[in-house]
């Protein structure tokens, strides 16, 4: 019995090896090549699903059904191949978005990767990128070690700025405020006690301080609080014109409707993620005038204007505010890239960090390999989450202080 | 400053207490340990979301619609995926471990069917969202509506379980379903049909707090979570445990985040429960033999 299995078994390997070496001399024999493969893995569901799915999912999409509709991606010689795209779900696990890509370097063998969504995803996975020569074009991750990254891993590329950038913008806007006279210099400021709020609190503490700005309530709050009455009542306590808060969409939503209902209304009120989805605007109607976050965009841009409509025509969503067009931009770039140097990802990633692109946002260029033309502060205006600071940049409009009181609806 | 964080907490156990009534009733009476009951709630809650910004109906008459629709979904779940485990469980402590991964089974199926319609995106309406004046507190109008709805549940289902026939008949099950049916009573029946009122409970939590709760296809786990700790907390199968460890959780988490910090509310919540737990250890109206 047992030689007999062993033989079995042995033919069975045999037949599966000479499969795949097959396999691998197909590819070896240089077979003519019929499409880009372009992989990425990707927060589908889990507790990451719901940024991922608004800022970077769709744009993925929408950038492979507009490069495949116009006939694929060009490459240097002319000619066009379509993108095949191999999609991981990393279901918000960082052992899975590792393991995903490396599933994706080494096994899909695909010739670029995207990059996940999230700081630490992005971090995560950003030695593996480097060791497999992939560039990383890591757009929804805020931090402000980017210069650093940049030295370990020269094909990374950091395009949200970082906490110090965001909490600078928002500390300038309310010395103007302050020396205009519209505020006082008193700020009542919370957090998440998660990545993005540690991140920012950690930069906006010096930033106010350099300023002159008095925080005289500071306040973290754990992640899943829905109840944000006792949070509210003391900030109105305190006697600050200015209320921050570095909070996830949940915390965003709900603490403008509580605020609502506590009849809480600072002249300045800046909330975390969240404040740039179209679906916060939509609920908020006219109240959501007024109210300052991060991102922005440029109401005056065409295209960006154009790309809106067209992410929510294909997708059924409409973009957010601050990182969705910052992800088809740098998917634009990559198109380019691969259309002036083909498939080489060297060639690729030294085209990226040195050239300039025609992109949604405009002339796109990086810095040291990090994007840093960003709006920095938005404010909702007329509908529309639009880019405030910094205030020396062309498209900037203007911040209009203090807010109005909440309407009744 | 006190009178304050009083409602508010009352208000804030009152979310915490309706989306546990029912998990109770399920465990208690069924004997079902319903994991997937985060999911039922989070269902209903996207029937309302797309009740109103659909078709602009307003989630209360929503409720009308998910209140039969939980009993009605409870009832086909309990007769078809249930009753041979009931059937087929040699003791209760069998039982919960088949109920156990069924369940778990059914809220992977439950959600993946969420995650595939609605995709995973933040989900989040405003209804309701007025301030209104209680004893010289303001509250938000659905969050109120939240904590009426969880003690006139509450005391309701109580006083039809003590003072109707068939609702001592539900306790007898509840006691001991095998002299239950000694007795002549249909446990089969009881069971279904404590199940079935559970899931109707979780499916009027889910439209009702989905006024003000953002939520996406996969916090079903949050919520049953949450529910579970009070409903151990209050004792399994005791309803009036279930809202009155509700509203405690809810002050509890209220006064800390005004008095203390709010940074400590997940600790202090912890606290409590795991002081319950010590003190009793089948929970505050449980009873200490099974």
């Amino acid at each position: 019995m047992k030689t007999f299995q062993r033989r079995q078994v042995l033919r069975s390997a045999a037949l599966v090896a000479a499969v795949a070496a097959t396999g691998v001399g197909r590819a070896a024999f240089g077979e003519e090549r019929k499409s880009v493969r372009i992989g990425y893995a990707i927060s589908k569901t889990g507790p990451n699903a719901g940024g991922a799915g608004i800022t970077t999912l769709p744009n993925y999409l929408l950038w492979v059904k507009d490069v495949n509709d116009a006939g694929g991606l060009e490459l240097p010689d002319g000619k066009k191949l379509p993108i095949e795209v191999i999609e991981y779900d990393d279901r918000s696990s960082s052992e899975e978005v590792v393991r995903a890509t490396e599933r994706l370097a080494t096994d899909d063998q695909v010739d670029f990767i995207l990059a996940p969504w999230g700081t630490g995803f992005n971090l995560a996975v950003a030695p593996l990128f480097d060791r497999y020569g992939y560039p990383q074009l890591a757009v929804s991750a805020v931090t402000d070690k980017a210069p650093q990254f940049v030295q370990r891993w020269k094909k990374s590329f950091w395009m949200l700025g970082g906490g110090h950038d965001y909490a600078k913008a928002l500390a300038s806007i309310l010395v103007e405020a302050n020396k205009a006279g519209t505020i006082n210099n008193k700020v009542a400021m919370v957090s998440v006690a998660d990545g993005f709020g540690i991140d920012l609190v950690s930069a906006a503490g010096p930033a106010f301080k350099e300023a002159g700005i008095e925080v005289v309530y500071e306040q973290t709050y754990p992640l899943a609080t829905s109840d944000f009455s006792p949070v509210i009542n003391e900030a109105m306590a305190s006697g600050a014109d200015s209320f921050v808060a570095f909070s996830y969409p949940p915390d965003t939503f709900a603490l403008t409707q509580q605020a609502q209902v506590a009849s809480f209304n600072p002249k300045v009120l800046y909330l975390g993620v969240g404040t740039g989805f179209p679906v916060y605007g939509k609920n908020n109607g006219e109240n959501a005038t007024g109210i300052m976050s991060l991102g922005g965009i440029d109401p005056a841009n065409k295209a960006n204007e154009e790309y809106r409509k067209r992410h929510e025509a294909h997708t059924g969503i409409a973009p957010d505010y601050w990182g969705s067009v910052i992800t088809y931009a740098s998917l634009q770039m990559l198109q380019e890239a691969i259309k002036r140097k083909g498939l080489d990802r060297e060639a690729v990633s030294a085209e990226l960090a040195s050239g300039t692109f025609e992109t949604v946002l405009g002339e796109t260029k990086f810095e040291e390999n990090q994007l840093r033309k960003l709006w920095w502060t938005g404010q909702w205006q007329n509908g529309q989450f639009v880019g405030v600071a910094p205030s020396d940049r062309q498209g900037v409009s203007k911040v209009v202080l203090p807010r109005q009181e909440w309407k009744k609806a | 400053m006190l009178g304050t964080a009083i409602l508010s907490g009352l208000v804030l156990g009152g979310t915490y207490a309706l989306v546990a009534m029912g998990l109770t009733l399920q465990y208690g009476i069924a004997r079902i340990m319903n994991l997937a009951y985060g999911e039922t709630i989070i269902a209903a809650a996207f029937l309302a979301y797309v009740m109103f910004s659909q078709w602009g109906v307003s989630p209360v008459l929503g409720l009308l619609i998910a209140i039969p629709g939980g009993f009605f979904l409870g009832y086909i779940v309990y007769g078809l995926l249930m009753r041979p485990l009931v059937a087929r469980a040699r003791d209760k402590a069998s039982l919960e471990i088949d109920s156990i991964l069924a369940t778990f089974g059914l809220l992977f199926v439950i959600q993946g069917l969420l995650l595939v319609v609605f995709g995973a995106n933040f989900t989040n309406y405003s209804y309701l969202n007025i301030p209104v004046k209680v004893l010289g507190t303001t509250v938000a109008a659905n969050r109120l509506l939240a904590l009426v709805m969880a003690v006139v549940s509450g005391l309701g289902i109580y006083l039809v379980l003590t003072r109707t026939l068939w609702g001592t008949a539900l306790r007898a099950v509840a006691v001991s379903p095998s002299s239950a049916a000694l007795v002549g009573i249909d446990v089969d029946k009881a069971a279904r049909t404590a199940f079935a009122i559970g899931g109707a409970l979780a499916a009027a939590g889910g439209v009702v707090i989905s006024m003000y709760q953002t939520f996406t296809a996969t916090s079903g786990v949050v919520f049953t979570m949450k529910a579970l700790i009070v409903v151990i907390m209050g004792g399994v199968g005791n309803i009036l445990g279930a809202l009155s460890a509700g509203l405690i959780l809810g002050l509890v988490e209220t006064f800390v985040a005004t008095f203390v910090s709010p940074g400590l509310t997940l600790a202090a919540t912890y606290l409590i429960f795991l002081g319950v737990l010590l003190w009793r250890p089948a929970g505050m109206f449980g009873r200490t033999t099974r």
